[in-house]
């Protein structure tokens, strides 16, 4: 040790700081998770990307409000009366606000004013993915636009993204107005935005979409990629439209008028 | 205006109060009593063996870790079951699973949370069961 020169002193101290770190990497990484494993439940529903087409030929009247109650009512989503701090998952407007690159002034009365049943188009080039700036909003692995509510922070660039109206912001604590809390599944807070979530909670253990489920066959939910799949039947062999093609956010409601 | 008996006086008691809590701590005997959390619940009575989803000792250290796993496994990477060190097979929800047998938030979370000065946030949004009995009165 003795004879130890400066240039080998230098390289073993060298050696050493980096053999450190590494060892403080594993660390960190090692601490990420702890206890047992993690996977999906075997009854999930399994689709590489899913989409959805609405017939309103088939929706009444009853069931579209079914579909509403039951959404809204089983993802404790607050009923606002003022139009401002409103909260909406699921909601209706006409043909002409719906489509509105695809009316003319002298579209039949029939359709103009037709209320079609809106929620989240799910696109396939979410803008509001892109925006934000947490990535609380996010793509999951079936190609569902999911919130991760932990992460938001209520910036709302999501909101002047969205070209649909799709997403509320919560502007007052919405414990107060929820008629019934729902004990199986969270509310949010003041200060989150929130939006539909194609019934993600539901899909992962096997269940369809609420509206889906209630729409008596008026709503068609499967697969857009599998060419098989019911939806992508209908899509073949009738004439759809999506909300606002032109934008090039791929939509993935179509709707069958 | 030098009095050193009055210093000398003063500084022995000024000692005699900041060290009040080891010397107290020499006149008093046993162990510091914790918070007083009941497992008292419908669920966990008809258990048994009465077991959390991993053992008591590691839950009261790791518990808020394994949630926050959970929150992270489920939300973003639609893992939605948490296969325990002994293979047993949960939901794992905080308010699907954890309630089932926790349904006393006040007697057993909370408890705990105050004891320890520690306020959580997850309760803004997950509903614990006595808001909803509450709330849907």
């Amino acid at each position: 040790m003795e004879n130890m020169s400066r240039r080998k002193f230098l390289k073993l101290g060298g050696a050493a700081a980096v053999g450190l770190g590494a060892a403080v990497v594993t660390k960190t990484a090692d601490a990420a998770q702890i206890g047992g494993s993690y996977q999906k439940d075997s009854a999930r529903m399994q689709a590489k990307n899913w989409g959805m087409v609405i017939d309103m030929s088939k929706f009444s009247e009853e069931s579209f409000n079914a579909c509403v109650e039951a959404c809204h009512s089983f993802h404790n989503v607050p009923n606002i009366d003022t139009k401002k701090d409103e909260v909406k998952w699921i909601w209706k407007q006409t043909y002409e606000q719906l489509f509105l690159d695809e009316t003319h002034e002298h579209l039949s009365a029939k359709y103009k004013d037709q209320e079609f049943m809106t929620i989240c188009n799910h696109c396939q080039e979410p803008v509001c993915v892109r925006v934000c700036p947490t990535k609380a909003t996010f793509k999951n692995d079936q190609g569902v636009i999911l919130m991760d509510m932990h992460r938001c922070i209520g910036c709302r660039n999501c909101m002047a993204a969205c070209p649909y109206g799709a997403r509320s912001f919560n502007f007052k604590d919405p414990r107060p107005y929820i008629e019934e809390i729902n004990p199986t599944y969270p509310t949010r807070m003041k200060g989150v935005v929130e939006k539909c979530n194609f019934c993600a909670e539901r899909l992962a253990l096997g269940q369809l979409p609420l509206c889906v489920e209630l729409s008596n066959g008026a709503i068609t939910f499967g697969d857009i990629d599998d060419p098989q799949s019911g939806v992508s039947k209908l899509i073949a062999e009738n004439f759809t439209l999506q909300r606002r093609a032109n934008l090039g956010t791929k939509p993935k409601v179509y709707y069958i008028v | 205006m030098y009095k050193p008996r009055n210093i000398i006086i003063g500084v022995i008691a000024f000692l005699a109060l900041i060290f009040f809590p080891v010397w107290s701590s020499l006149f008093t005997t046993g162990e510091a009593v914790g918070a007083e959390i009941s497992l008292d619940t419908p669920m966990i009575n008809a258990m048994e063996n009465p077991k959390c989803v991993e053992d008591t000792e590691w839950m009261r250290a790791n518990h808020m870790k394994l949630l926050a796993d959970w929150k992270v496994e489920v939300v973003r990477n639609g893992n939605r079951i948490y296969v325990a060190e002994d293979g047993q097979k949960y939901l794992a929800s905080l308010q699907n699973t954890c309630f089932e047998c926790h349904s006393n938030y006040d007697e057993f979370c909370l408890k705990c949370h105050e004891y320890n000065n520690v306020s959580p946030t997850c309760w803004t949004c997950h509903v614990e069961p006595t808001v909803v009995e509450e709330g849907n009165k």
